[in-house]
């Protein structure tokens, strides 16, 4: 296949991971605030989602102080944010158009629908569309074009190359939301444990989805390690950074197997090193190395391991 | 007076007898629904037109119309001949101006018309591209004044878009009216992406051995007719290249894939000339592949349409088709010229000047409707306006009668209508000459309008030929 066409494939994964993102951050965030969360009453924690995003000081620079509809405005429709839905619809929609041949009608008729019923909304004036509508919206069409996909497409390079950024998208995004608990602040050292506190846990999970799911893998009570044992290290809970590396990795063995040894397949040993390093540690010494720490990190990996892919297979390695 | 094709003194003609039942019984709420219904499926397809320079809306949509246009097969097998016939003469042209000029030295043709022209390229004299084709895809804009009055407007040599109209337009019709077509024969174009294929395969050069690997190469996502590049590369399973996939090494060309280079025998490229190869037409171009051209030369790749196919279908050169037909095929030609005048001529000149307010006037270059003035449509002004830019570069124009262009009946607010119509259908040339029984099918939508052009209004139909 054409370099040109599995990177826009990569990168149309990403974005509609990404898109995806956006969405759930900002249902982290509405949740949170409905908590009063000090002495005084509500407390702005828009901040500790841009700083998990990675976007605080872009967001400063143009909007000044975080308030939900300035942040709304910002996640979903700004797109002089490369985080924002409207971009990543947009560039994945636009990778997409260019690379209409190798994507099967229903894929792409999912992701142009997408891209024209956001459009659609858009032009909405912003008082009728509230947070849950928005975030719904997001996820309803990121679920349609991801089951298209699955339905649809042949399963070859350009599905692996997809699916790839899809993974590798997903397991820092996972990363990244776990991150939030990180700069949420508690009002006081004695909080953690408390019920705030473990309301706060609790709405990272349901932004991932994922409430229902852990009360069947875990029952009992919401705790730290729990929560952060179902996201980071459990194989059966489907958005943990275990299961999306290990996705990733299903897909850059597929790729190697398929193109042989005379392609490079540095991305493949790369992945196959942080997922070792990830199973050599458990909940409890993740959390003696310091949650922060070790979800940056993470981080870190998954942008290496991007790198490689981009090395190895969508760089045109082959000049004249 | 315009020619109706649906209706002939009182009668309903033959071909739209079933058609004008049809709309008889159609009430127009469901009317409304179906349209909607279609402009959703194309804007679901993302068959969307973006006109160069014109701003706005990049994803406007080309207006569908129901109604198809019908020909009898009789009546379609003339225009067949017609058509094939002229795509012979023309790739014979080619053929012959690139190599000895047979028809200059016979005083057919003038010398300057040819070898002064633009589009005519000194790079390749004397390559003769496999099979002698230069003009594998010939668009052949005609319209009709009369039953079996059929002009040619102008040809299409190089790279005529509009065929994945033909191909989505009838998809359509099917989906929304399946009834229709299964009380009527209604010939089935969806041959066409593999007899281009075909086409392509046919043509590959004499290095190439096994299977000739075809690509279509595009100047990218942005050009206004990338839906089609990439439309008919899925439909026939190739690869859709720019520029920078593909490289040069040695004698023969590559295209980059995450396995390595891949050998690419032949090319059919939605690129001007001048955006092929850097190192042979211009210099400050960022598109194309350098070496391209040497590499062509040498026999290793083929491109379709072959470099420097554009001096044949030349505005000031389609006055000379018909002398082309007698001179290469020994036939008369089966479709009509449409009387010219060329401005550089002293008597031309004088009569265009003076009859501006009846005919049409256009750039000899122009394309798709612009640069032009249509005399008895404009006001003083602008025909004063006109005069001007054509006393400055007389060469530059030609002029014809405004030709009555025949209806068709097409919905309009009010119900149904007629509105002017045109025909491009798609001849292709390679080991065969093939024409699938369609085509496509512009209209003007404003009521009395003759621009058929999508950037002035215009919309589309579906084109039928009824088997008999």
């Amino acid at each position: 296949m054409l370099s040109r066409t599995a990177s826009h494939l990569f990168w149309m994964g990403r974005h509609l991971e990404r898109a995806e993102t956006a969405a759930r951050l900002m249902d982290v965030g509405a949740r949170i605030t409905l908590m009063p969360n000090t002495p005084e009453g509500y407390r702005n924690e828009w901040q500790a989602l841009l700083q998990a995003a990675g976007n605080a000081q872009a967001f400063a620079e143009r909007y000044g102080e975080a308030t939900q509809d300035s942040l709304e405005t910002y996640m979903f429709f700004d797109r002089d944010n490369p985080s924002s839905v409207a971009t990543c619809l947009e560039k994945a929609r636009e990778g997409g158009r260019i690379v209409r041949t190798a994507l099967t009608s229903q894929a792409w008729d999912a992701l142009n629908t997408a891209y024209q019923e956001f459009r659609v909304l858009e032009r909405r004036p912003r008082g009728s569309l509230d947070t849950a509508m928005l975030t719904d919206f997001t996820m309803h069409h990121a679920a349609t074009v991801r089951g298209a996909i699955a339905s649809t497409q042949l399963r070859n390079d350009g599905w692996h190359f997809m699916n790839l950024g899809y993974a590798l998208e997903r397991a820092d995004a996972t990363a990244r939301m776990l991150d939030v608990k990180y700069f949420v602040l508690l009002p006081r050292v004695e909080f953690v444990g408390s019920g705030l506190d473990t309301y706060q846990w609790q709405v990272i999970l349901r932004a991932l989805s994922a409430h229902r799911a852990f009360h069947w893998a875990y029952g009992g009570d919401i705790t730290a390690s729990k929560v952060a044992d179902f996201l980071i290290l459990n194989l059966e809970s489907p958005r943990s950074m275990r299961t999306s590396l290990t996705e990733a990795m299903h897909h850059l063995e597929g790729l190697a197997n398929r193109y042989g040894p005379g392609v490079p397949d540095n991305a493949r040993a790369k992945a196959q090193d942080v997922l070792q390093a990830l199973l050599e540690r458990d909940i409890e010494a993740i959390f003696d190395e310091g949650l922060h720490e070790f979800l940056s990190w993470f981080i870190g990996e998954i942008g290496s391991i991007s790198n490689a892919v981009y090395d190895d297979y969508l760089s045109g390695r082959m000049e004249a | 007076m315009y020619y109706n094709e649906m209706i002939e003194g009182s009668d309903v003609r033959e071909p739209y007898s079933m058609l004008f039942d049809w709309m008889g019984t159609m009430p127009s709420d469901l009317r409304q629904m179906k349209q909607a219904e279609a402009e959703s499926i194309f804007r679901r397809i993302g068959i969307t037109f973006a006109v160069y320079g014109e701003g706005g809306d990049p994803d406007r949509l080309i207006p569908f119309d129901m109604m198809p246009r019908v020909f009898m097969q009789s009546e379609w097998r003339r225009l067949e001949r017609g058509v094939k016939q002229r795509a012979r003469a023309l790739n014979a042209f080619l053929r012959d101006v690139y190599g000895r000029g047979e028809i200059i030295r016979a005083r057919r043709i003038p010398e300057r018309l040819v070898y002064q022209n633009d589009a005519f390229e000194k790079a390749v004299v004397g390559v003769v591209p496999p099979r002698g084709v230069y003009s594998h895809i010939v668009g052949i804009d005609l319209v009709r004044t009369g039953r079996d009055e059929f002009y040619v407007l102008e040809d299409n040599c190089r790279t005529p878009s509009g065929v994945s109209y033909m191909l989505e337009n009838r998809e359509i019709m099917m989906r929304m009216f399946p009834a229709l077509f299964r009380s009527n024969k209604i010939e089935p174009v969806d041959a066409y992406p593999e007899l281009l294929r075909q086409t392509l395969a046919s043509v590959a050069p004499r290095k190439c051995d096994g299977d000739p690997t075809v690509v279509i190469l595009t100047p990218g996502h942005f050009n206004s007719a990338y839906y089609e590049h990439s439309f008919l590369a899925n439909q026939m399973g190739i690869e859709l290249v720019e520029g920078s996939d593909l490289f040069v090494d040695g004698e023969y060309v590559y295209m980059r894939t995450t396995e390595g280079p891949k050998r690419v025998d032949v090319i059919y490229r939605r690129v001007d000339d001048s955006f092929l190869d850097p190192l042979c037409f211009r210099r400050d171009s960022m598109l194309g592949v350098p070496g391209l051209m040497d590499v062509y030369r040498a026999g290793g790749v083929s491109i379709a349409s072959a470099p420097g196919a554009g001096v044949a279908d030349d505005k000031a050169v389609y006055t000379y088709v018909p002398e082309m037909i007698r001179f290469y095929l020994g036939e008369e030609p089966i479709l009509k010229n449409v009387q010219t005048w060329s401005l550089w001529k002293e008597d031309d000149y004088k009569y265009v000047l003076s009859h501006l307010d009846e005919l049409v006037v256009k750039e000899v270059h122009g394309s798709g409707g612009y640069g032009m003035l249509i005399g008895p449509k404009s006001t003083a002004e602008e025909i004063a306006e006109f005069r001007k830019r054509i006393e400055a570069n007389p060469g530059n124009y030609i002029a014809q009668p405004t030709l009555a262009l025949s209806t068709c009946p097409t919905f309009v607010e009010e119900g149904v209508a007629p509105r002017h119509v045109d025909l491009r259908p798609f001849c292709l040339c390679g080991e065969r000459v093939e024409l699938v029984p369609g085509g496509l099918t512009r209209v003007a939508l404003r009521e009395g309008s003759l621009v058929v052009n999508s950037s002035q209004g215009g919309g589309v139909k579906d084109t039928w030929v009824l088997s008999e």
